[in-house]
């Protein structure tokens, strides 16, 4: 996965050196559609989808229920073998056929059914990983239910262990109807069946609708572990009692439902009918009010609390600033009026990357810190940890906070070209990209430098309560030797 | 095991039944688009559609006989399906 991701990185930085001038520096537009085509799948489906889930989710969550393993490990296997299957068609298409796929990661139709280049594989891939998904949705669901230690309630559990049931839920439910829509787009391009094409009697909106069905959803699949990863930083560093536990478990279930109903949001300008763009438009705003309910009880929990300011913590304020900007430009853009000046402009790609790579990527990162000495039983260097991320952070917001600026005067997104009124901006944001990029390798060399010569790590390192840190470090294979059986007065979050 | 848990076994009269049921059905289904609905012969199908898969759920994979959480969870997941819809149709019925 980390492979994988510094490709899509490496792609991400090509495309900005890319817009560092007007006019041709590295690329023409065929080439950028495929870059941005490609950097998309594999950051999407590849990393930020499977991300939380299957580092963390398949490490942490049997020991924070008090079990030896998920219910299913063998299932567990086979979702792993399905992700790499699935990423070798996806990848594959790059390779052979007619060129690499153009489309963009939405594959959106008819253009997907059209486009003479090597969509199949691409289309295939997605398909694929989606088993991987429903399969590890499934195992979380079941683990959650059944195996949970002798004492922990539903109300007993750790926020990252509802984050994931909730995000579970998600992956079961939803990614099948993507796999339909991408088997359609299948038969579609080789059968010409029609039901995306006008001419054939289908219609191309509802390729958007099935499509985002899933996909919006998915944005959920993204960020609602995010979530429970800074709900375990934040009572642990601030040595407190989480502010709202229930309110934090509630508006986690609703985002996982109301999620579901918000994805004509990304489709105000395709034609739909106005009750409909109303009706989205309303639900959307509906879904922001759990993700503000959570920043509350994150910020209230750090309120009057002794706070030990340790990178993880730092990792988990910078998500809370970046995920605040990502979702108040969200606002924006779930308004209709604004959407129809904003849409498909670069203040939608400067929104989408603050909530998915400063949400779901910060996050990622904080975990990363936050249990590294418990995988590794290593401690990392504290210094450069908190270099890479200040440098990291520097370099996101020089990147995506001039996208706003660009997308409102007027800046389409998806272009290897643009008008010299955008200069400035887009040097800054590529030499913001730079600087990311340092950050981000500080950050990974510090990481794999310290799990092979760092100190020696402590069982409970930052002092919490959750039951990862009553287990040695690193964790023995089964995880226990004895289940722990949770008292009374027993809780994630009871700091005395 | 206990007398509960055993398989429950589904006599081959009532397979028979529900096998007729999803026939005739699935013959109703082809039959109504000969009658113009316009938007609403999607919405036809797949009425059509999820009554058969009730059956094929509730008979054919046993959630008639399992314990009442599974049938909760099964229609949360239809009720979830048809909410899905019903936005969808928001859009088609009003274009």
């Amino acid at each position: 996965m980390m492979a994988l991701f510094i490709v899509g990185l490496s792609l991400g930085l090509a495309m900005k050196f890319e817009l560092l001038a007007p006019g041709k520096t590295i690329m023409g537009a065929q080439d950028y559609n495929a870059t941005f085509t490609l950097h998309g799948i594999i950051m999407i489906f590849l990393i930020v989808v499977p991300g939380l889930p299957a580092v963390f989710g398949n490490f942490f969550l049997p020991i924070l229920i008090g079990a030896k393993d998920v219910a299913f490990p063998k299932l567990n296997l086979l979702s792993w073998w399905i992700y790499i299957v699935g990423a070798t068609i996806a990848i594959s298409s790059q390779f052979f056929g007619d060129g690499p796929p153009d489309t963009g990661w939405t594959f959106y139709a008819p253009y997907s059914f059209k486009t003479g280049t090597n969509m199949l594989p691409a289309v295939l891939g997605a398909f694929v990983l989606g088993f991987s998904s429903i399969v590890t949705g499934l195992n979380f669901i079941v683990t959650i239910h059944r195996l949970r230690c002798p004492g922990m309630g539903w109300f007993k559990m750790p926020l990252f262990v509802w984050s994931l049931y909730g995000t579970a839920w998600i992956q079961l439910l939803a990614t099948p109807i993507v796999g339909i829509t991408l088997v359609m787009v299948i038969l579609e391009r080789t059968l010409n069946i029609g039901f995306f094409d006008p001419a054939l009697g289908g219609d191309p909106i509802l390729y958007q609708h099935l499509f985002w069905i899933y996909s919006h959803p998915a944005v959920y699949i993204m960020i609602l572990p995010a979530m429970g990863v800074i709900s375990e930083i934040i009572p642990t560093f601030s040595q407190k009692h989480i502010f709202g536990y229930k309110a934090i478990i509630i508006s986690t279930m609703a985002i996982a439902f109301v999620g579901y109903f918000v994805w004509g949001h990304h489709m105000f300008t395709s034609g739909m009918s106005g009750t409909a763009l109303y009706t989205f438009s309303l639900l959307t705003f509906l879904v922001a009010i759990p993700s503000a309910i959570k920043v509350f009880n994150w910020v209230a929990t750090l309120h009057k609390a002794s706070i030990n300011l340790k990178t993880p913590l730092y990792w988990a304020l910078a998500f809370m600033f970046v995920f605040m900007v990502g979702g108040l430009s969200g606002m924006a853009l779930g308004a209709l009026a604004t959407d129809v000046y904003l849409h498909d402009t670069a203040f939608v790609v400067g929104h989408f990357h603050y909530i998915v790579f400063g949400g779901t990527g910060f996050a990622f990162l904080g975990a990363m810190h936050y249990w590294f000495p418990k995988m590794y039983g290593r401690m990392y260097d504290a210094q450069w940890a908190n270099t890479g991320l200040v440098i990291m952070f520097i370099g996101f917001n020089a990147l995506y906070a001039p996208m706003f600026y660009l997308g409102m005067i007027g800046m389409p997104r998806r272009y290897f070209d643009y008008l010299p009124q955008f200069h400035a901006a887009n040097i800054l944001s590529t030499m913001g990209s730079w600087v990311m990029a340092t950050g981000f390798f500080i950050v990974l060399i510090n990481l794999i430098r310290s799990s092979r010569n760092g100190a020696p790590a402590e069982v409970d390192p930052w002092h919490g309560k959750t039951l990862e840190w009553t287990v040695p470090s690193p964790p023995p294979v089964l995880n226990f030797d004895e289940i722990p059986t949770l008292g009374e007065d027993d809780g994630p979050y009871e700091y005395k | 095991m206990s007398s509960e848990e055993k398989h429950h076994i589904v006599s081959y009269k009532t397979y028979l039944f529900i096998l007729l049921g999803l026939i005739t059905l699935t013959l109703l289904s082809v039959g109504i688009t000969n009658i113009e609905l316009r938007e609403y012969t999607v919405a036809a199908a797949l009425i059509f559609a999820a009554i058969k898969s009730y059956f094929v759920l509730y008979y054919f994979m046993h959630l008639k006989y399992d314990k009442p959480l599974y049938r909760r969870m099964a229609m949360f997941v239809f009720l979830l399906f048809f909410a899905v819809l019903f936005v969808t149709f928001i859009d088609y019925v009003n274009r």
